[in-house]
């Protein structure tokens, strides 16, 4: 798809949209916790020094003290990596951060296998399922740069706890700046009534790929950004469910507990409707390349399109 | 108030604290009588705070981040005039504002934070200590901790944090009772010296006697004022003061009284503070 030539981290968004909060409104704050660079908060620490906070390699006092900050009307966003952020600190989120309902943002990073080389120990592979489970928890997985910086600001505008998932490898930049981005509202991208492929985060690009490949073969996919896990988008899943009568999901993610998962909750409560969830098959990640990896965990265009062939046959 | 008023609000505290355990039947009697003098001088003497304002912007923070000592809490905030007496007998009821640990989405006011799951309302406190930080505000953060609590490796991460940004506005309380449910921490997992594990983390230490208000009040008054550390006060307590059949026993940890046993513990809590 050459269309979409120019190739950006997700991860740069979050910090892109950091600055323009920061901008807007002087209670947010930002805690690193020594990953300044990696999870893309240099820029704000240079415009808004006392506004930046470095906690040192200290999660568990990250997150908390970040609810603390909330509690004097901050609104902190704490970053680091996808699976320190949601992994390391769960009963700290659990307790001090949903449970408390403070306004705490996390910024969660280098999320997925596409953390590439360093391996299983990087590599977030649970974290949406862990997030998703906690009350009062928004969970947004944004599809490129440009969605990801959307999606910080709109998390900076509503109270709560919201986990705004991105990853490290550079992904096309696939939607425009007039793209609306509406927490709870997914977009469809592409039209169609043969099968409908709900993707979050960089398979949404690998699921439009895959679209106009089944295009040329004469099945016409409905292709949808599900943006936001949590709260989701449960009328356009239904819509989905109804006109298309088969569904295919796809996540950087364990098929256990993500998007696949919840897309099936909904479907089989209101309207049940043949499923293909395309995810991790209950394994851990491993080092390579990013694209590598995506080809090894079946995560590539090619595979979501023989996904849709074989599930149109029980249709 | 002088020191036979602390007395006088704390022998109604403590008796508060049996009646509410009674009737709810379960709780956690130990670490609120430890912690109730220090309680009651910290909110009657040197707190700076509005009860019918709870969210008064000029207040100072109250942690309590061994949650489950929230039974000596809530009759303290009740008795400052936070909410009705006769609420703290929903203590642990469906329906009640009065968790068995305390919940801020509840509403229960004075309650700043959801508490219980230890280790976190030290991080809590750095949190606000620095919001308050940025802002140039004088309000003071109060973070009361278990002994036990010391254990918890995130406790540690806030001590670090705190003593690096020289949070002199965060005032740690450790009730140090010396005892948790399996036993004494000696013989759990040690925690001494735990004034020299402090010091090493950049914080000014004070230790007292947790139960004699001259003490607690020197040791308020000079944390207060205290500049360029955080303070943290060490108070030796006993753990079920002033009910002499629970005094120093772990079993009274988080056990409540059955009926016989709350009527010979009010007895004996009048009779050692009269």
């Amino acid at each position: 798809m050459n269309k979409f030539s120019e190739k950006k981290a997700t991860r740069t968004g979050y910090g892109e949209g950091l600055l323009e909060l920061g901008e807007k409104n002087s209670d947010v704050v930002v805690i690193s916790l020594d990953l300044t660079e990696s999870t893309a908060l240099h820029k704000f620490k240079e415009k808004f020094p006392s506004r930046f906070i470095s906690l040192g390699i200290a999660e568990q006092n990250g997150i908390t003290a970040a609810a603390g900050l909330s509690l004097c009307g901050k609104i902190p966003f704490v970053s680091t990596f996808a699976v320190f952020a949601s992994g390391r600190v769960y009963d700290q989120i659990r307790v001090s951060v949903c449970y408390s309902n403070t306004n705490v943002k996390i910024g969660a990073t280098h999320s997925g296998i596409t953390v590439g080389p360093d391996g299983a120990t990087h590599q977030a592979t649970e974290d949406i399922a862990l997030m998703q489970v906690l009350p009062r928890m928004t969970v947004l997985v944004p599809c490129d740069a440009l969605e990801t910086k959307k999606a910080t600001i709109a998390a900076g505008e509503i109270f709560g706890p919201v986990y705004i998932r991105s990853g490290r490898e550079p992904v096309p930049v696939i939607t425009a700046p007039e793209t609306p981005f509406v927490i709870g509202k997914a977009n469809v991208l592409k039209e169609g009534k043969d099968v409908a492929i709900i993707a979050c985060g960089i398979m949404v690009y690998e699921s439009l790929v895959a679209a106009e490949t089944l295009e040329k073969k004469g099945i016409k996919a409905r292709v949808i950004n599900m943006h936001t896990i949590k709260p989701i988008d449960k009328d356009i899943i239904i819509k989905a469910a109804k006109e298309c009568g088969a569904i295919v999901t796809v996540e950087e993610h364990q098929v256990i507990g993500g998007l696949g998962s919840r897309v099936a909750e909904i479907v089989v409560e209101n309207s049940p409707a043949v499923m293909k969830i395309i995810g991790i098959q209950d394994k851990f990640g491993e080092s390579g390349q990013a694209q590598e990896l995506l080809k090894y965990y079946h995560l590539k265009d090619t595979d979501i399109v023989d996904a849709v062939e074989t599930l149109l046959k029980k249709k | 108030m002088d020191n036979k008023e602390l007395q006088e609000i704390s022998k109604n505290i403590r008796i508060n604290i049996i009646k509410m355990l009674s009737l709810a039947g379960s709780g956690h009697p130990g670490g609120s009588l430890s912690e109730t003098d220090i309680l009651v001088t910290l909110y009657f003497n040197h707190l700076k705070h509005n009860p019918k304002n709870p969210q008064w912007p000029q207040r100072d923070y109250v942690i309590l981040s061994k949650g489950h000592a929230c039974v000596g809490l809530y009759a303290v905030l009740a008795r400052a005039g936070y909410f009705p007496e006769e609420e703290l007998w929903t203590l642990r009821k469906f329906g009640s504002r009065l968790q068995g640990h305390p919940a801020k989405d509840k509403g229960l006011p004075g309650i700043e934070i959801s508490t219980g799951s230890l280790g976190q309302g030290l991080s809590v406190g750095v949190g606000i200590a620095l919001g308050l930080k940025i802002d140039k505000k004088s309000n003071k953060v109060y973070v009361i901790m278990g002994c036990g609590e010391q254990q918890e490796g995130s406790i540690w991460e806030a001590a670090m944090a705190a003593g690096y940004y020289k949070l002199d506005n965060l005032i740690g309380i450790i009730d140090y009772n010396k005892l948790q449910i399996d036993g004494y921490n000696e013989e759990v997992m040690g925690i001494e010296n735990i004034a020299s594990k402090y010091t090493a983390f950049r914080w000014n230490t004070i230790e007292i006697n947790g139960h004699n208000y001259d003490e607690l009040n020197y040791a308020f008054d000079k944390a207060k004022n205290y500049k360029g550390k955080p303070t943290v006060i060490i108070a030796h307590t006993i753990k079920g003061k002033g009910v002499n059949f629970m005094e120093n026993l772990a079993e009274w940890h988080g056990k409540a009284p059955n009926q016989q046993q709350t009527e010979q513990a009010i007895k004996q809590i009048k009779e050692n503070y009269e």
